[in-house]
């Protein structure tokens, strides 16, 4: 297990990196779905962050109504088919299916998910329509899921939206920070543009928000305004040999992946620093191009933060562990890398590991210079923004959700909170 | 070890399992095929002068991911000539001295009875099968169900055919009748040998709801169906016990109705059945579905020390008695083993919307196992059948044992309610929640909104 050849070419590529979660046949979805137990006050729902009528959904697609179980996916999630394939499910609604009680497998909730999105999708089925304007505008800072399913709602209430995307590409993490086999640029390109044309909101790509001229036009132009800026570039690890060359952060390896494909360069060993899921998803990728991977991880298997089948699933690939053991410097001879110099954090002996690229998954810095612009926006000491309970921030004309409020959760925890904040700004703005 | 042979008015099998006259006995070819698979007897597909058919003939009632739960179908009898079948017939006999063979007719005038009845049995038949009970296509012609509804014609026609008989005469009944025992009667006043039932019932399968079209579908039309598999099953039953108890009905009965393993076997025959026959679960998984059947019978007659299928043959009739009978002092009431159960919730929300709010659910979100309010429970089942784990919800008795009092006792002693008011009502102490209590019960969040009013 484990051996992956160099992909030379694409198909090479996507089948090194074959889908984890395939889409479902219609005879898949048809045997899946009759096993579903339409549970009472189903677990699952419970579950899902985004709250989805799970067993009803499911029990629409047993009755050949797929559109109508799209319709209920996205009612509650605006990334319906993208949760379906990148989701923990493992640890959400299948995790809670009452199968696991018992000998029974679980339910591929997240399978039968993506199949009833992909027919509304393929088929690009109409399943709503903007309210007639309401006369108010909100803008947008990052077309990621908290900023498009924000604007998804709001639109559905006759909000004029205008998004401001920093990058070429709409959705934020999902096409530039999952891991390819949990679903192709593809895929997620589909579902966005299938939201923007029944939502009609405007994006505006490549539009970084950064002087504060910017602020001020956006101050004056809109209602409202949300921010969904995610997270900034790998924070620094603070040792020894980091400016070397072939030391890169995880977030931009895997954006280069995904963007890039078969034409990443991939070198012959590559150290990936970090125990979380982000690791995780850099070893398993690296392994996949070919490359031969160690993960090093300053605490003990079991406090990894990742989940179980993630290290799993980086481990079958053919990465390997190591554990307790703290970077202390990364190493190189004129000027070139040669290895990282760990240090046991149960012993204190050091060594050093030979590789030729590191890749640090050690946390992603807070993008605190544009917060700052803007003014009166409280941090936390960790640099989140703090917000209430209706995703307002201290700035009350902002909004805020996502990884910039969270600190780096889920796509789904991002898609049902970006909604939540919606429904705060339409609340600010038309309280009585 | 288990003896399977059975005897159905002379009829030898080597085992009660014969294949119902339909489409897998429509040949010499599939007879035999199925004769050397193991089954041990078949009637043939009923012969007759030989119709022309339709293109698009069955249609399949599926359940979730079961295909053929029900089964429809709009073929007539055969429609190919006597001579071929006749033929035939005397191959497999020649072939096959030991198993059964039997032929279905289907004729209209006493000529022609007489005329077919010396043919088939010139060819080598055991014994004949009237087909009394095919409910489309034919019954309009004045055959089939026509007379299977028809008592008097049935007898009729039954005297003639043993007018001339020398083989054991089968009459097949059709279940599209209000009371089955009423041919079942005429079948043993005009002389039958043996019943079987049921024929399949008239049926609309399903309609296709994008073309405004049943099933099946014959270029844009369709006509009604006979309907049989697996869930005609219970219907055939009660018609069986029906003819079995009826005192006037002593004659052998041979049981059709959605058999597909040992287990229905051995129900139709502890109702009373003396050989079972089968059509839809062969259509669906072929010939081989025999090895199954025989080897659980032959188990089940081991392990209950049944040498012969006479000794169980009929053994729950004397369990099958009239409601007024049953003893109003039994009491069960549901009990779930904590340690099986899965959490589903599923026996809470039957019993909640559609029995009788027995079931109650802690308050503890966490745990998610319901418990039973054995005040309220009535011992209806509803709990222990929707369960979907093995063993989890059982009935429990709750009564002493040593008491009987049957509504018949209670209509001697004058204890019955008999005004609408009545403070005999069954119910009157029952606990039941106050109507608007629905409105305020807490229910799960995605639920949706209580309709306003």
């Amino acid at each position: 297990m484990g051996e992956f050849k160099k992909p030379e070419s694409e198909k090479e590529f996507s089948e090194n990196f074959a889908q984890i979660k395939p889409l479902m046949s219609d005879t898949g979805a048809y045997y899946e779905s009759s096993r579903c137990l339409f549970c009472y006050d189903a677990p699952c729902v419970n579950a899902c962050p985004t709250g989805i009528d799970i067993p009803l959904f499911i029990r629409q697609i047993n009755s050949k109504n797929e559109i109508g179980a799209a319709k209920t996916i996205y009612d509650s999630n605006y990334f319906g088919y993208a949760c379906g394939k990148v989701c923990p499910t493992e640890v959400l609604c299948e995790g809670a299916c009452v199968y696991n009680n018992t000998d029974v497998k679980a339910i591929e909730i997240g399978r039968l998910q993506t199949f009833a999105t992909s027919k509304a999708i393929s088929q690009n089925k109409k399943i709503y329509s903007p309210a007639k304007p309401n006369g108010k505008k909100v803008a947008v800072i990052g077309g990621g899921p908290a900023g498009i399913s924000c604007a998804c709602e709001l639109r559905l209430h006759g909000f004029d939206v205008d998004i401001f995307e920093a990058k070429e590409k709409p959705s934020g993490l999902t096409v530039h920070g999952v891991a390819p086999y949990k679903i192709t640029n593809e895929e997620v390109l589909d579902e966005i543009n299938y939201l923007e044309k029944q939502f009609q909101f405007k994006i505006y790509y490549n539009k970084n928000i950064l002087v504060k001229e910017d602020i001020s036009n956006l101050e004056k132009n809109y209602d409202a305004i949300f921010i969904g800026i995610g997270l900034g570039k790998t924070a620094d690890l603070k040792i020894k040999g980091e400016d070397l060359e072939n030391v890169f952060g995880a977030v931009e390896f895997v954006e280069k992946l995904r963007m890039n494909h078969h034409n990443t360069t991939i070198p012959e060993k590559v150290i990936v620093l970090g125990g979380g899921n982000t690791a995780m998803d850099a070893a398993s990728e690296c392994s996949r191009m070919g490359a031969q991977v160690i993960l090093a991880y300053r605490r003990s298997k079991e406090e990894m933060p990742a989940y179980d089948f993630e290290y799993e699933l980086a481990k079958s690939v053919g990465a390997k562990g190591i554990f307790s053991v703290s970077p202390v410097e990364i190493v190189g001879e004129n000027g070139k890398l040669t290895g990282v110099k760990l240090k046991s954090t149960i012993d204190g002996n050091e060594f050093v590991e030979s590789c030729d690229w590191v890749i640090k998954a050690t946390g992603q810095s807070k993008q605190v210079e544009l917060l700052n612009l803007i003014g009166n926006i409280s941090l936390d000491e960790k640099g989140k923004i703090i917000v209430d309970r209706n995703f307002q921030t201290s700035n009350k004309k902002y909004f805020a959700a996502g990884d910039a409020v969270s600190g780096g959760e889920e796509v789904v925890n991002a898609v049902a909170n970006g909604k939540k904040a919606a429904d705060g700004i339409s609340e600010m703005l038309f309280k009585k | 070890m288990a003896d399977l042979k059975t005897n159905l008015a002379g009829i030898k099998s080597p085992n009660p399992f014969w294949l119902a006259s339909a489409p897998p006995t429509n040949s010499g070819y599939q007879i035999m095929k199925a004769f050397d698979a193991g089954w041990g007897g078949a009637v043939w597909k009923t012969l007759g002068v030989p119709v022309v058919n339709v293109s698009s003939r069955y249609g399949s009632l599926n359940y979730r991911n079961t295909r053929m739960m029900g089964f429809s179908n709009i073929e007539l009898i055969t429609d190919r000539p006597l001579r071929d079948n006749l033929r035939e017939i005397e191959e497999v006999k020649k072939r096959f001295p030991n198993h059964a063979v039997i032929a279905s007719l289907m004729v209209e005038t006493k000529e022609e009875w007489h005329q077919i009845m010396r043919d088939v049995t010139n060819a080598g038949a055991d014994g004949v099968e009237l087909n009394f009970g095919c409910p489309h296509g034919m019954c309009e012609r004045g055959m089939g169900s026509a007379v299977g509804q028809e008592p008097k014609v049935l007898k009729t026609i039954v005297s003639w055919v043993k007018e001339v008989a020398t083989i054991p005469v089968i009459v097949k009944l059709t279940p599209n009748i209000s009371d089955i025992t009423r041919p079942a009667v005429a079948a043993v006043e005009g002389g039958g040998d043996a019943i079987s039932l049921i024929n399949t019932i008239q049926s609309i399968i399903g309609v296709d709801i994008d073309n405004f079209v049943p099933y099946p579908v014959v270029d844009g039309k369709s006509t009604n169906g006979g309907y049989c598999g697996p869930v005609v099953k219970p219907i055939a039953m009660n018609m069986l016990k029906n003819c079995a108890q009826h005192p006037q009905v002593k004659i052998p009965i041979s049981g059709i109705g959605g058999i597909e393993n040992w287990r229905d076997a051995v129900e139709f025959i502890l109702l009373g059945a003396t050989s079972v026959q089968v059509c839809t679960a062969v259509m669906h998984y072929g010939f081989g579905i025999i090895r199954e059947m025989i080897a659980g019978l032959e188990q089940y007659m081991d392990e209950k020390g049944f040498r012969t299928l006479d000794d169980f043959r009929g053994k729950a009739l004397q369990n099958i008695l009239h409601w007024e009978d049953l003893n109003l002092k039994y009491k069960v009431v549901a009990s779930i083993n904590e340690d099986k159960c899965i959490g589903c919730q599923l026996c809470y929300t039957a019993c909640e919307d559609g029995a009788h709010q027995a079931i109650g659910l802690s308050d503890d979100v966490l745990n998610r196992k319901p418990h039973i309010i054995e005040e309220n429970c009535v011992g209806c089942n509803l709990c222990s059948v929707v369960c979907p784990v093995e063993g989890c919800i059982t009935m429990e008795r709750r009564d002493s044992g040593n008491e009987s009092l049957t509504w018949k006792n209670r209509t001697l002693a004058g204890t019955v309610p008999k005004t609408f008011d009545d403070e005999l009502a069954g119910g009157l102490h029952h606990w039941v929640p106050e109507p608007a209590d629905a409105l305020t019960k807490k229910k799960p969040r995605h639920y949706g909104a209580v309709a306003a009013d």
